[in-house]
């Protein structure tokens, strides 16, 4: 072993002899828990909003140009874009309420762990809540 | 002890190297939390920028394109989509990254990945910039 990163690797069983451990652990091991599972959804969720945001690129550029461009971003809006729409809601609410529970733990609150299953149940309930909350206020304005 | 039951000989630890360089070098990555703080930093800017973005986007539900030029001619409106624009896709660049360079493995296309993944942040945020300029400067 000449690499010095891999002498964080090396682990000592209860008698005394070293061994060479694996460098993370494998996820499809582990049984799935609330925290594992939401982290994994908040990346998702990133990952998703990032998609979501070629909507908002449409509606910008749409909007600065011909009124035929502005129509048919309208049109597909209205229609199947809906569904688009709506996923890229539920993926951003659940991005920010998640993101709003790591900036907590980033200024060092919520570790315990009665408090991460509690933040967590509150983040899913939250997303819930404001993505149903932003559609109704939408579908009053719109209809 | 007999090493027969592990199947193998037992690594052995021969590093006389100090973890000082290491440290002052700041890891693998020859940077420490710059990052990390950025990632933070516009994730803390996009949560008033995504709130007032959402009432904006009900607010402008079905207007004519002529309601969203008056409402983009507004200064303020102007510079709020502007800055939720560049947060939005540097945020979103950096998110992105870290997901890159946990599961593209190969490092050419890691590489690739990475550079590609700054250059659509790019042109997609200039091209909302340019969209809310236009829109703004003209009556």
């Amino acid at each position: 072993m000449t690499d010095v990163r891999d002498a964080l690797m090396i682990g000592t069983r209860t008698d005394g002899t070293t061994v060479q451990r694996p460098l993370s652990p494998h996820l499809q091991v582990y049984k799935p828990q609330i925290t594992s599972v939401l982290s994994i959804m908040n990346r998702l969720c990133g990952i998703a909003t990032s998609v979501g945001t070629l909507l908002m690129v449409w509606w910008l550029v749409a909007s600065a140009g011909s009124p035929h461009a502005y129509a048919s971003m309208q049109s597909f809006m209205g229609s199947w874009g809906i569904v688009l729409l709506f996923g890229w809601t539920v993926a951003l609410v659940y991005h920010f309420v998640a993101g709003l529970r790591h900036l907590a733990w980033d200024a060092g609150y919520g570790f315990e762990l009665p408090q991460v299953y509690a933040s967590g149940i509150a983040t899913l309930v939250a997303t819930g809540a404001i993505t149903l909350l932003i559609w109704i206020i939408g579908l009053v304005v719109y209809l | 002890m007999s090493n027969a039951s592990t199947g193998g000989a037992a690594p052995k630890v021969t590093i006389m190297r100090s973890q000082l360089s290491r440290a002052r070098g700041m890891g693998a990555a020859g940077s420490g939390v710059h990052h990390w703080k950025v990632e933070r930093i516009t994730a803390i800017a996009l949560v008033p920028l995504t709130t007032w973005f959402i009432y904006a986007v009900l607010h402008l539900l079905g207007a004519p394109q002529a309601g969203v030029h008056r409402f983009v001619h507004n200064p303020w409106n102007a510079v709020l989509l502007l800055a939720i624009v560049t947060m939005t896709f540097h945020h979103m660049q950096l998110g992105l990254q870290v997901v890159l360079e946990d599961y593209v493995s190969n490092h050419k296309w890691q590489m690739a990945s990475l550079l590609l993944n700054k250059a659509v942040a790019l042109i997609l945020g200039l091209l909302c910039v340019v969209s809310i300029l236009r829109m703004a400067f003209t009556a």
